[in-house]
């Protein structure tokens, strides 16, 4: 199938942190800041796309008073998912393809840290078979890490090696949360949170909101100079049942690599939607990443983890890799669901 | 572009409590339905959107992550919409873009509720920080618009009463639906009680369990369905703050503005002419005259007269809700697309008792939020 040309123009994130601000606080900025940087119009914006999480912020409709932060006056076309942002640009890139409209604006937010995550987290699961018995979002990453340390596909000095890459990468990153130099020898000191995964294994609990904005070609050519032009993007979910995935493998993300065209070209960057060490194993050999590629020079969500933004984030992040000059094709990934289950790949290329 | 239809289509008994099913024997009531009326089984979706209303109805934070083997979604993509009461409605325009966009041939859209799983009066009513506690549900937030258009429109007193008894008695004619009152008479519902002036309790929509499904496909796949398809004309969205000075929640520019862009696109200027049927979102009896202003069909302050007039009941020249509407079922983040797919189900010549004769085009209609989200689409039984 052909597709109309859309890429990232900007990319605006607030500085990832647990804060005191309401969403419409946190997204105000950050919606303001990508759409100046865009060099468009607000009125040449013909779609919004937004994607959120209710249970984070503890009340219904957590969507719909940050309308207040995108100026909807006059009324304007737009969506929401109750899904990671980076699934709210999948919908604006498909919107974006019926030739009517040239922009599109993405954002998400989360307020991570108005409840107990682990414990928010549980709700997600089967409520008739799973929630009642109360495996929070570590246990069950902990569950996930134990197989691949059975299964001999990672050690506990690797998970710790990741660790220690991501948080020196995220120096590197003004809107990171969680960043330092350290030693894996030493972090394999630290006790067990849940065995085998130590504190630094685990993403720290991080508020944030980020806004994106999407050009078709001419557009896109004529307000940037060098946009980051989306050439593929899939998304595939898995079982929800844990006893009926391998747990080691990520085939929905296999999958969304290829249909992405992933391997038609080298991958300079990849950001991977890895909340815990292990999944950065399994999701650079679901892709078929070798060690020549830069894997989350943001520091990834290990970094900072803002819940249903983090996905959106490493579509940011790696396309800015391209906007500024930096790299000419990267990857992006966003993750949903319990030990990986739904995942997104996203292909950009420089022109 | 590429053209989409709907060739199947399917809806759960709704009731006050499916207790004979879980949430996945809910939807795939609906979705197996709908297969089988396209004569398809889950092997054939390329992809499946669902949507629903807030995650606190049923207490279950994205649900769609569980439902996804029950939905044959596995291996492939699926998304969840969520945009407040509006939902049911911009889930099928989200999956009818992914058609419409040559991404897909065809798409499973699903939309449930399940309320007797929670309170909906309790997750509707929060406490949001700077704002006053309005503890009071839906009816509490819409009692007050009500007034105010009755005020404008000098409306008599029993323009509500009519639509509740119109609508319960078409739902008669409807075996999906959930209220089946044939002793329902005006004198009934005026003896109801008041819950907020002016809504009284038979002029409030039912809490439902339900859900409802369509296959959207592609002109080609059109073509072997088993059943005459629904063609999409048109499609359109639009959204508008909750709360700044000088905004006319009575009658909203976003539904005034989604009407507009939705009749450009289908080509219709004299929308209470050309389109023979419309299944619009009433929650509360007095909506039906409100929003027959908000989408043209009646200029302002007269939407009551065709009410009065029997202009929107089954037989008057523009039946509003033949199906019975929200006013008779309401599995909320289903409700806005069982009104798509009721529109669909009229151009298919396939509503059963609740047929308009010869119905052609047909509009569906959803708002949510504080009137401030809106999805309509158009269908026909032509190709566009």
């Amino acid at each position: 199938m052909a597709t109309r040309e859309i890429a990232v123009v900007s990319f605006a994130q607030t500085n990832s942190r647990r804060n005191e601000l309401d969403e419409t606080e946190m997204l105000l900025p950050v919606i303001t800041e990508a759409v100046k940087r865009s060099g468009i119009a607000r009125s040449d914006i013909g779609f919004t796309c937004s994607g959120s999480c209710d249970y984070l912020g503890g009340r219904p409709f957590s969507f719909v008073m940050v309308i207040d932060a995108i100026g909807a006056w006059p009324p304007i076309e737009e969506s929401h998912v109750e899904m990671d942002g980076a699934f709210a640009l999948y919908e604006a890139w498909v919107r974006l393809q019926h030739g009517d409209i040239d922009a599109a604006l993405v954002y998400a937010f989360g307020k991570s840290s108005q409840g107990d995550l682990p414990d928010v987290m549980v709700t997600q699961l089967d409520p008739y078979y799973v929630a009642p018995l109360w495996p929070d979002s570590i246990s069950l990453a902990a569950l996930q890490a134990r197989a691949m340390l059975d299964e001999k596909r990672c050690t506990e000095l690797e998970m710790a090696e990741i660790a220690v890459r991501n948080r020196k990468s995220a120096k590197a990153n003004p809107h990171a949360h969680l960043k330092g130099d350290h030693l894996a020898a030493n972090l394999l000191g630290e006790p067990y949170a849940v065995a085998p995964l130590r504190r630094h294994d685990c993403p720290p609990i991080t508020d944030g909101a980020t806004a994106i904005v999407l050009a078709a070609g001419d557009l896109a050519r004529k307000v940037c100079k060098r946009p980051a032009f989306i050439r593929g993007i899939d998304h595939r979910i898995e079982p929800h049942a844990l006893g009926l995935r391998d747990l080691t493998r990520s085939p929905s993300t296999k999958l969304a690599g290829e249909r992405a065209g992933v391997g038609k070209g080298k991958i300079d960057v990849a950001e991977l939607h890895a909340p815990f060490t292990h999944q950065e194993v399994i999701l650079r050999d679901a892709l078929g990443l070798g060690a020549e590629v830069d894997v989350n020079p943001s520091g990834g969500a290990l970094g900072a983890n803002p819940m249903m933004v983090a996905g959106l984030n490493r579509i940011g992040e790696a396309a800015q890799r391209i906007l500024d000059g930096k790299a000419n094709r990267v990857l992006a990934h966003a993750t949903s669901g319990p030990c990986l289950q739904q995942n997104l790949v996203c292909v950009l290329e420089a022109e | 572009m590429e053209r989409c239809a709907v060739i199947g289509v399917g809806q759960t008994k709704h009731a006050a409590k499916r207790d004979d099913l879980s949430m996945i024997g809910l939807v795939r009531e609906a979705a197996t339905r709908a297969l089988e009326d396209a004569g398809l089984t889950f092997r054939d979706i390329d992809a499946v959107v669902i949507g629903k209303a807030p995650d606190m109805f049923e207490g279950v934070m994205m649900p769609e992550l569980f439902l996804a083997e029950a939905l044959g979604a596995v291996g492939k993509p699926m998304m969840r919409v969520h945009t407040a009461g509006s939902v049911g409605g911009s889930t099928a325009i989200v999956a009818a873009h992914l058609v419409s966009a040559g991404i897909h041939q065809r798409v499973l859209t699903v939309a449930y509720e399940k309320q007797s799983e929670s309170d909906a009066m309790w997750a509707l009513s929060p406490k949001y920080p700077f704002q006053p506690p309005l503890m009071a549900g839906a009816g509490g937030y819409f009692a007050p618009l009500i007034r105010a258009y009755i005020r404008r429109s000098n409306a008599p007193n029993d323009v509500g009463v009519r639509v509740a008894v119109k609508d319960r008695l078409n739902a008669l004619k409807n075996p999906y639906a959930h209220l089946k009152m044939p002793e329902i008479s005006a004198a009934q519902v005026e003896a109801s009680p008041m819950l907020w002036d002016p809504i009284r309790y038979l002029e409030t929509c039912p809490s439902s369990d339900g859900a409802c499904a369509m296959v959207l496909s592609s002109e080609t796949a059109a073509r072997s369905a088993p059943h005459r398809p629904a063609w999409v004309h048109a499609t359109a969205t639009r959204s508008e703050p909750n709360l700044f000075a000088g905004r006319d929640q009575v009658n909203p520019r976003a539904g005034r503005d989604c009407a507009a862009a939705l009749y450009k696109q289908a080509g219709i200027t004299d929308p209470r002419k050309q389109l023979d049927a419309a299944e619009i979102y009433v929650p509360f009896s007095w909506f039906e005259p409100m929003w027959m202003e908000n989408l043209g069909f009646a200029p302002e302050g007269e939407g009551w007269k065709m009410t009065l007039e029997g202009a929107t009941a089954l037989g008057g020249d523009m039946p509003i809700n033949p199906s019975g509407g929200v006013m008779s079922s309401n599995p909320i983040g289903a409700s806005g697309m069982l009104r798509f797919a009721e529109a669909a189900l009229q151009v298919r010549g396939q509503a059963g008792e609740h047929q308009v004769e010869g119905a052609k085009l047909a509009m569906g209609h959803a708002y949510g939020g504080g009137s401030q989200f809106f999805a309509m689409w158009i269908v026909g039984d032509a190709r566009p």
